[in-house]
């Protein structure tokens, strides 16, 4: 066991610094993107001009190899970039979902000229890509929806609704899950293909998220065609492909990212109450403590994925706990913060509230983050069922054609 | 960076899970637990004395196995999984480890040999009755080389040889009055009763001194400073043991609820049951990884170390306490009885909640490290 860097890896440290020092801003005191007052248009041109800059100089999707692009580093590496470039106000938020789960489908999937097409241009950040899984009744039970494609000489025709994808507005292009045969059970009649998300059948409304801003919408699709070539995978192989996105998902794990527990030590510090500082009061403290305790968890047991990957090892289901605990703590940790601010907890304009307003932003992103890509029940069925080997839920629907399931 | 044992450490912790499969079924801490006059397993604490571990970390010169704190974790780990009944943790994890630390070149010849072979048991004396032992607090006073006054309870207080003996040395009542002082407990002055404890499976006792003959280890005033430290080093220790057994206890949960029915189906598959033991699962990650890195800052004498050593314990603590519970829970009634080994858990995981000061302290200090390093 050696915590410490290799000299490789302390070397490939330098150089990252090197980079980020020359090329960003490094973050103010509090963990807060000073992004977040920008309009997103804005923010958006800043960081595509961040990714192509990353893509030119090796850093961006690390692990990826030299023939799609990527510097072909390692795991390791990966996690080096990131501890560094944590300490920036550089945003990489956009290309999270095309780059760490659509474009490895693309990649694992689509014929060599696909992937020629697409790779490049997403990873130097000029195409971004969407993830059109979900619908109105299809969430958790995903394998459930209801959008189809027919078959029309070598075309597709793609008719139905997706709901609560991410960036749609500012997508190129898209992953769809679709229904190709509805006389099948659920998970055998789905196929995947890729679309263009600026074909005129292709309709993107914005939808107002509960914290007041737009980052998902929904999705309409009145037909819409697609060539077969388009196809990812064999027809009625479409679940298999999801699995692939859900697993590079889970890979990308998703750390819940905003206000912690160095802001609310530095919050305690200065907030007076009745008896004293907040830093001094036991029942502060003990929070800080167990969130403190939490993070590093998190924290090392990535590092013992990247360990147990350098040696070749496939991750293992460690990482399925990291969005649950990361959510969940965050809710509670900015929840508590503001209780700290007591009756002014309640603003949510930097000026007026300090702390770039980080902890009413995590409290109203929180509640997404729960749900997004798994929500924790679904998260913690997943743990039971295939790290501990319990049994499946009895499933009412299992081995029913689809079409014959009581919707 | 390597964040995980090697492959000889993996192979230690294989041996010692084959050897106490083998040595500590339960019925060992049965054993115990149903004998008020047993203070622990005599027959398993043998073998593994003769296993050497009692010396893994003490150094060839004094007769130890001259290993690292990475193998005495492997070790520690297996023994929080089997949950036995020996005084390992008292004369290893503090006895040994604060004549490591602080002991005195002939104190260190004296002891250290025959604590490697096991022929005397050591302990470290610390608690005063039902609070928190604090510099402000503590009545056992060392004065001309004689201590006087009463520790309750002391693991394994009622077989060990010897005590570190946290007292106070000055007249004032600051850190810098208190002294670690290491006592003949078979000496004259010393009365032992054992005491009875939530797990009675390792001995605890008062231990009551009157004018007994006795040595500092280090400094008068560093006695203190001394025993956190040697409490941070035992910390990261018992964290392996609580993973351990929270492992186990987990283990044993989700088996019952694969084998038990109810309303015509295994109850592994009602979801109650599956978040339930899903959480304990979560709580068992962030632990072991907190355990793994205390075991790096051990084995390196990091600087941050305290902190290391108190993060790990407060997510072991966590972990093996919701395991334990939650272990009895998924079982019913048939859980809550004497003969079903889930109170086995329950029981060990308070004791080693507590042993080394309950979570508030732990919590507590640890937030002092971070305001002081203003968070890592
Ligand atoms: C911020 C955000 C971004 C998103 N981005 C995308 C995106 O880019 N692309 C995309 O395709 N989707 C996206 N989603 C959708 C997301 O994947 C779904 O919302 C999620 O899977 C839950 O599905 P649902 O909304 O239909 O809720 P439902 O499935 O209806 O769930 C409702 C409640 O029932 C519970 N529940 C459901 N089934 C079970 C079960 N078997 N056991 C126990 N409890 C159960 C759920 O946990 C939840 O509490 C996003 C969602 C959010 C909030």
């Amino acid at each position: 066991m050696d915590f410490n860097d290799s000299p490789e890896e302390a070397a490939y440290r330098k150089k990252v610094q090197d980079f980020l020092k020359a090329n960003a801003a490094p973050k103010e005191a509090t963990t807060a993107s000073r992004s977040r007052n920008r309009p997103e248009a804005e923010v958006l041109v800043d960081a595509k001009a961040w990714q192509k800059k990353k893509m030119q100089n090796g850093f961006a999707q690390i692990t990826w190899p030299k023939e799609w692009g990527g510097p072909g580093g390692t795991p390791m590496q990966q996690v080096i970039y990131g501890q560094e470039e944590s300490g920036y106000d550089v945003d990489g938020s956009f290309f999270g979902i095309g780059l760490g789960m659509c474009v490895p489908t693309v990649m694992a999937y689509a014929d060599d000229e696909t992937c020629k097409r697409f790779v490049g241009p997403a990873l130097q950040g000029d195409e971004i890509w969407c993830q059109l899984f979900s619908e109105p009744a299809a969430g958790s039970d995903v394998a459930g929806l209801i959008t189809k494609a027919v078959k029309d000489g070598d075309e597709w025709v793609i008719n139905g609704q997706k709901v609560w994808t991410s960036g749609a507005h500012y997508c190129d292009f898209g992953i769809v899950l679709v229904r190709t045969d509805p006389g099948v059970a659920k998970h055998k009649g789905l196929t995947m293909f890729w679309v263009d998300m600026k074909d005129p059948g292709i309709d993107v409304r914005p939808l107002h998220q509960m914290s007041g801003g737009s980052n998902f919408n929904e999705v309409y699709f009145t037909d819409v065609r697609v060539k077969d070539t388009q196809r990812l995978g064999d027809v009625g192989q479409g679940w298999k492909v999801a699995l692939t996105t859900l697993m590079n998902e889970r890979l990308a794990v998703g750390q819940a990212g905003g206000a912690d527990f160095k802001d609310l030590i530095e919050l305690a510090k200065s907030t007076e109450l009745e008896n004293g500082p907040a830093i001094k009061d036991g029942a502060v403290r003990e929070k800080i403590a167990d969130w403190y305790a939490k993070a590093q968890g998190l924290k090392y047991t990535r590092y013992r994925t990247v360990s147990a990957m350098s040696q070749g090892e496939t991750p293992g289901p460690e990482n399925s706990i990291t969005k649950v605990v990361s959510a969940s703590r965050l809710q509670d940790l900015t929840s508590f913060a503001m209780d700290l601010m007591d009756m002014g907890g309640i603003m949510v304009n930097p000026d007026d509230v300090g702390y770039e307003a980080a902890f009413q932003e995590g409290y109203m992103w929180a509640p997404g983050i729960r749900i997004a890509g798994g929500t924790d029940e679904i998260l913690r069925n997943i743990i039971a069922e295939r790290v501990l080997g319990m049994p499946q839920d009895v499933r009412v629907d299992k081995g029913v054609p689809f079409n014959e399931i009581p919707k | 960076m390597n964040f995980d044992f090697s492959e000889d450490q993996k192979f230690l912790k294989e041996q010692a899970n084959k050897f106490l499969t083998e040595q500590c079924e339960t019925a060992v801490f049965r054993a115990v637990l149903n004998d008020s006059k047993k203070t622990h397993s005599k027959e398993l604490w043998k073998a593994i004395v003769e296993m050497g571990w009692t010396g893994t970390t003490i150094p060839e010169e004094f007769g130890g196995l001259g290993l690292g704190y990475l193998e005495l974790c492997v070790i520690a780990e297996e023994l929080g999984r089997a949950i036995a009944p020996v005084p390992f943790s008292s004369s290893v994890y503090l006895a040994t480890e604060g004549l490591l630390l602080a002991g005195s070149q002939s104190q260190k010849e004296k002891y250290l040999p025959r604590l490697a072979t096991g022929e005397i048991i050591g302990t470290l004396a610390m608690a005063e009755g039902p609070r928190q032992p604090l510099p402000k607090n503590m009545d056992v006073t060392f004065k001309d080389g004689k201590l006087s006054g009463v520790k309750l309870p002391v693991p394994d207080g009622s077989i060990a040889d010897f005590a570190l003996v946290v007292a106070r040395t000055g007249d004032g009542k600051t850190e810098n009055d208190v002294g670690l002082v290491l006592v003949d407990l078979n000496g004259d002055g010393v009365t032992r009763e054992t005491v009875e404890t939530l797990d009675p499976s390792r001995d605890h006792a008062r231990l009551s001194f009157d004018n007994a003959a006795g040595e500092l280890v280090g400094g008068a005033g560093e006695g203190w400073s001394l025993t956190r430290a040697i409490l941070d080093r035992a910390a990261v220790l018992i964290a392996f043991e609580q993973v351990g057994g929270a492992e186990k206890a987990l283990e044993v949960a989700r088996d019952y609820t694969m084998e038990r029915r109810a309303f015509g189906r295994q109850i592994a598959t009602y979801q109650a049951i599956k978040h339930k033991l899903a959480d304990a699962y979560i709580a068992n990650v962030l632990a072991r990884s907190n355990a793994y890195y205390g075991a790096w800052a051990l084995s390196t004498n990091a600087p941050d170390l305290a902190q290391a050593a108190a993060t790990a314990r407060i997510s072991a603590t966590d972990a093996f306490h919701y395991a334990s519970k939650e272990c009895i829970q998924v079982h019913g009634g048939i859980g809550y009885t004497w003969e079903v080994d889930c109170h086995l858990y329950y029981r060990r995981s308070k004791l080693l909640a507590l042993t080394l000061g309950g979570p508030p302290v732990w919590k507590n200090r640890l937030v002092s490290q971070l305001e002081q390093s203003n968070a890592a």
